[in-house]
């Protein structure tokens, strides 16, 4: 028995959330008296590797095949379930993004395994095995029973706190019965943004909706989301006018995220708009509507105009971190 | 060629969410119900390809696992253009139930493309496209926000980390299509609601397939702190705040 953490990487690189994986895999081990394989799949050096050691990881499994350069979701199931049975995992571990939930119902099918989606928690109990997750989009939480033999869980990115328990790792080469004949997805072209802080990945968020009154007033927003090391976002109106790239569309029908702290300017929160941010740790809201609905989501607010309060913001942001 | 879409029925995203039966069951007291908006951006998607006749669409088919009650959801498809619609009557019970059924009815209806949303609006899901896709051993697109049909292939595009992918997949397939696959929903014309009520909803009886998950309880999210305002003259208060009392920056 075990407990598989498929943990992604970006270009040979783990980042944040494949620790997160990672912690909350060997926490969920310990739930259940095992240990944790973690499953590295593409280039990714050892020294690379052994620093998953640092969030728990104690056997890492990594499996390099030019097959799976592409996601294909048809063979990366393939290849997680055969690992899944050799490993005999009875829980596995996935992100919620959009890699993982390419892979993780295909997989779910597969195994015959229940999936917990989106899961912020650890399970609270593992016998019945029942996760939280979000429902009803962020006006609810589930308590969800998997009542499989094996099960799986999709973490929601930045939901579970980093736990550092240094270890020595051992890294194995794997190897799976892929080809590129089992590869059905042709890439025929890639658009890529290298750089940038993926609005996901962001700790901090700056959010603009209308009361930014026009695409040209945008330059202090982002100056602020610059000097707090955090990416950008917008509110649906905005990204409709095409003020703002569809990429930054936060709320129902964007982007979902949870971030630490999320800061909303001139957004008066409509329920669609909350339940893409209603995770977020913290919410800042500067508004000129007092009884706007997004004061009652947030724990800090100013009523206030953006094109105001946004530079007085700034001065005392540079004053706090001495610049 | 043929789109099939599918959709789910679910209360509007204004809707005062409440529960019953010990926080066991979801109150539909008073509420409406909806395509669920992802669905709804596919099938309008679907419908602009159909309506552009280079693509060679020849009908967009929508289906739906639910009871006799979720069939105003389903004439309201119609009403916005779909041709005809399958309705596998049953209570849908978890992602994988609702994934086997639709597949079984797959399995003996010839579409080329298969459109779901990313997610419900109600279970946050993101999983019932894909599980079809596995029952049926289809290939499978996720994050897509853009499709094209070119010469008679499907030109996908889907959302990576950072950036964009164009990428192609033999058919039949199934994309899981989200936002910027279409940009506003169609409102159904008079016509077409008129239209809806003679389309066929061609009603199939399920298999018998276990569930594999069961929400035991709902809980509402925890409740937030009540706002601290800080005086709009005076942000430096704020930034105090968040540095030592929430201690984020």
């Amino acid at each position: 028995m075990s407990v598989l953490v498929f943990a992604e990487n970006w270009d040979g690189k783990f980042k944040k959330l494949s620790f997160e994986l990672v912690s909350y895999g060997t926490k969920v081990a310990e739930m259940l008296g095992t240990s944790a394989t973690i499953l590295s799949i593409g280039n990714v050096a050892d020294e690379e590797l052994s620093k998953l050691g640092n969030y728990g990881a104690k056997k890492i499994l990594s499996l390099k095949n030019d097959a799976l350069n592409i996601l294909d979701s048809q063979a990366y199931t393939a290849v997680i379930a055969e690992i899944a049975l050799k490993e005999e995992a009875k829980v596995i571990v996935i992100s919620n993004n959009n890699t993982g939930k390419s892979i993780a119902p295909r997989l779910s099918v597969r195994l015959k395994a229940a999936i917990g989606s989106g899961v912020s928690k650890l399970p609270l109990s593992t016998s019945p095995f029942v996760v939280y997750k979000r429902a009803y989009s962020g006006n609810a939480y589930a308590n969800l029973e998997l009542k499989s033999d094996i099960k799986i869980i999709t973490l929601a990115q930045n939901s579970f706190d980093l736990i550092e328990t240094p270890n020595q790792v051992s890294i194995e080469a794997a190897a799976a019965n892929v080809d590129n004949s089992m590869v059905k997805t042709k890439v025929n072209d890639v658009q890529k943004q290298t750089g940038k802080l993926l609005l996901t990945d962001a700790e901090i968020v700056v959010s603009g909706g209308r009361g930014m009154k026009s695409p040209d007033n945008w330059t202090p927003l982002v100056e602020l989301a610059d000097l707090l090391g955090g990416a950008t976002a917008c509110s649906r109106p905005v990204s409709d006018e095409g003020w703002r790239p569809h990429e930054e569309h936060t709320g129902q029908t964007g982007k979902i995220v949870a971030p630490n702290l999320y800061i909303a300017v001139g957004i008066s929160g409509a329920t669609q708009h909350l339940a893409g941010v209603s995770s977020s740790k913290y919410i800042v809201a500067i508004n000129t509507d007092k009884d706007a609905p997004i004061f009652e989501a947030a724990q800090y607010g100013i009523v206030g105009d953006a094109a105001k309060v946004l530079p007085k913001l700034i001065e005392a942001v540079k004053e706090a971190k001495g610049r | 060629m043929k789109i099939l879409v599918c959709i789910s029925n679910v209360p509007d995203t204004t809707t005062k969410v409440k529960f019953t039966d010990n926080n066991t069951k979801f109150d539909s007291t008073g509420v409406q119900w909806v395509i669920n908006p992802w669905d709804e951006l596919a099938l309008t998607r679907a419908l602009e390809l159909k309506d552009s006749a280079s693509t060679g669409i020849q009908s967009v088919t929508v289906a739906h696992v639910g009871p006799a009650s979720s069939e105003p959801t389903i004439r309201k498809a119609l009403a916005i253009g779909a041709d005809d619609a399958i309705r596998i009557n049953t209570e849908p019970a978890d992602a994988y139930q609702v994934a086997a059924q639709l597949a079984e009815v797959l399995k003996n209806e010839q579409f080329d493309i298969i459109l779901c949303g990313i997610e419900s609006s109600d279970f946050n899901g993101s999983t019932v496209g894909s599980m079809v896709a596995e029952f049926l051993g289809y290939p499978s697109v996720s994050a897509v926000s853009g499709l094209n049909i070119e010469n008679g292939n499907a030109i996908i595009t889907r959302e990576i980390d950072g950036g964009k992918e164009t990428v192609s997949v033999p058919s039949p397939f199934i994309a899981i299509v989200q936002k910027g696959i279409a940009k506003e929903p169609r409102i159904a014309a008079m016509r077409g609601i008129m239209q809806a009520r003679t389309k066929a909803i061609k009603v199939v009886e399920p298999i018998t397939i276990d569930a594999l998950s069961e929400v035991t309880s709902f809980e509402p999210p925890q409740p937030r702190a009540k706002c601290i305002f800080v005086d709009a003259e005076n942000p430096k208060q704020l930034i105090e705040l968040l540095q030592n009392q929430a201690k984020v920056i």
